[in-house]
């Protein structure tokens, strides 16, 4: 968006200035029929599944923003939708799944405990999806209401209104780092998987 | 009754009213067989295996069965002691009750306890490269061993294909296992034909 902003500047004299619009309209064209046609891919794993169920369910209808078929195989999926818990068993099977999903793509991460662990703070659980998969909206809740799930939803259509098909940028970081696998340095990880809130009290040793 | 059980060592009552008989350890399968096949015990089913690591280091490890008669409508509960510096290991019930599989290596998996005779026991609710240890256990830190990048790294590089079979079990291959009840319902066509 940055860019087109510049060139519009030296708009007065530019020969970019009519491709600047061009691009523009692709874009608007590109963003509205992606933003208003997104399939989910549920990866429900725990009790934000419920929520989830009850977004997609007749009284509170995610079809009404266009997310009409929900995707059950990734392939066919635009948006990627954590709801749940991730245990490190998982953690193979997400990044599969995010690998297998064509570009665009987006990831939800629904609820606390798959943006940050959550309650579980312990030798099981992935602490955060961030560190597995580029997260592009975390609903807070635990669940999240249907409502701060359809308000993730909205932010996310905002979040694609607002991308360019002429940038690259936002692709580059979802190549792994490293062929480990790993998408943020360990050091990251550790940073985003320090305790917080009340498991500060609880000791790494027994 | 109880006081039959071989290997009995002594016994007490929980507090729902059930009887707990703790039985030595090398003769826990002669017991457990008498109290399945004794006319009077019949326990036929082996409700659940489970494990108890008290934080009282001087108490030994418990590993207790929980079993119920479903002719006579009874349950009972058995208990052994390990201690903790003596090797964790007792004999599989898997020869008497064939549930015991799975029971038996879910308290492997979080307690290291070998089970004797077990035909297959391997880590069931951890991944099979797990190397952090056995997380129920009181020694176990609660965030695992391992750094979190560390722990991401080796959860990512296991291959979850590598361990599990997609190959479907059909009800004929399976026909020999199946017991005598349930292959008459078969035959009868319940579910189908079935082929031979």
């Amino acid at each position: 968006m940055k860019r087109v902003v510049e060139t519009k500047e030296v708009a007065g004299q530019s020969p970019n200035y009519l491709l600047a619009k061009f691009q523009d309209l692709v874009d608007w064209a590109v963003n509205a029929s992606r933003a208003n046609s997104l399939w989910p891919m549920p990866f429900g794993t725990a009790c934000c599944a419920i929520e989830f169920m009850a977004t997609a369910a007749s009284r509170y209808d995610f079809a009404r923003f266009g997310m009409e078929r929900q995707a059950f195989s990734p392939r066919q999926a635009d948006v990627l939708i954590c709801a749940g818990r991730l245990p490190f068993k998982l953690a193979p099977v997400i990044r599969r799944i995010y690998d297998q999903m064509p570009q665009p793509k987006w990831v939800i991460s629904m609820g606390a405990c798959a943006s940050t662990g959550g309650i579980f703070d312990n030798y099981a659980m992935v602490q955060g999806i961030d560190t597995i998969v580029p997260v592009d909206v975390y609903v807070p809740g635990c669940p999240p209401r249907p409502e701060g799930l359809l308000y993730g939803v909205l932010l996310l259509h905002k979040k694609i209104r607002g991308e360019s098909l002429f940038d690259a940028e936002r692709r580059r970081d979802e190549q792994p780092l490293d062929d480990q696998g790993l998408r943020l340095s360990p050091a990251e990880i550790d940073e985003v998987s320090e305790p917080f809130g009340n498991s500060v009290h609880q000791f790494r040793s027994a | 009754m109880t006081s039959q059980i071989p290997g009995r060592l002594r016994e007490t009552v929980a507090r729902d009213g059930e009887t707990i008989v703790y039985v030595a350890r090398e003769r826990l399968l002669e017991a457990m067989t008498w109290l399945q096949q004794t006319p009077g015990q019949e326990y036929d089913y082996l409700v659940d295996v489970t494990a108890v690591e008290f934080r009282d280091r001087e108490r030994p490890i418990e590993v207790v069965y929980f079993l119920r008669s479903l002719t006579r409508k009874a349950d009972l509960r058995i208990k052994v002691e390990l201690q903790a510096n003596d090797e964790l290991a007792v004999d599989s019930v898997w020869s008497l009750w064939h549930g015991a599989d799975w029971l038996e290596r879910e308290v492997y998996d979080m307690f290291g306890i070998t089970f004797r005779g077990h035909p297959d026991l391997r880590r069931i609710l951890m991944w099979e490269t797990y190397a952090e240890g056995f997380p129920l256990r009181k020694d176990f830190p609660l965030r695992g061993r391992f750094s979190r990048a560390e722990q991401v790294r080796q959860a990512l590089n296991a291959n979850p294909e590598a361990h599990y079979s997609l190959d479907e079990l059909s009800i004929a291959d399976a026909w020999g296992d199946l017991p005598d009840d349930m292959r008459e319902r078969l035959k009868r066509g319940e579910r189908g034909t079935v082929p031979e």
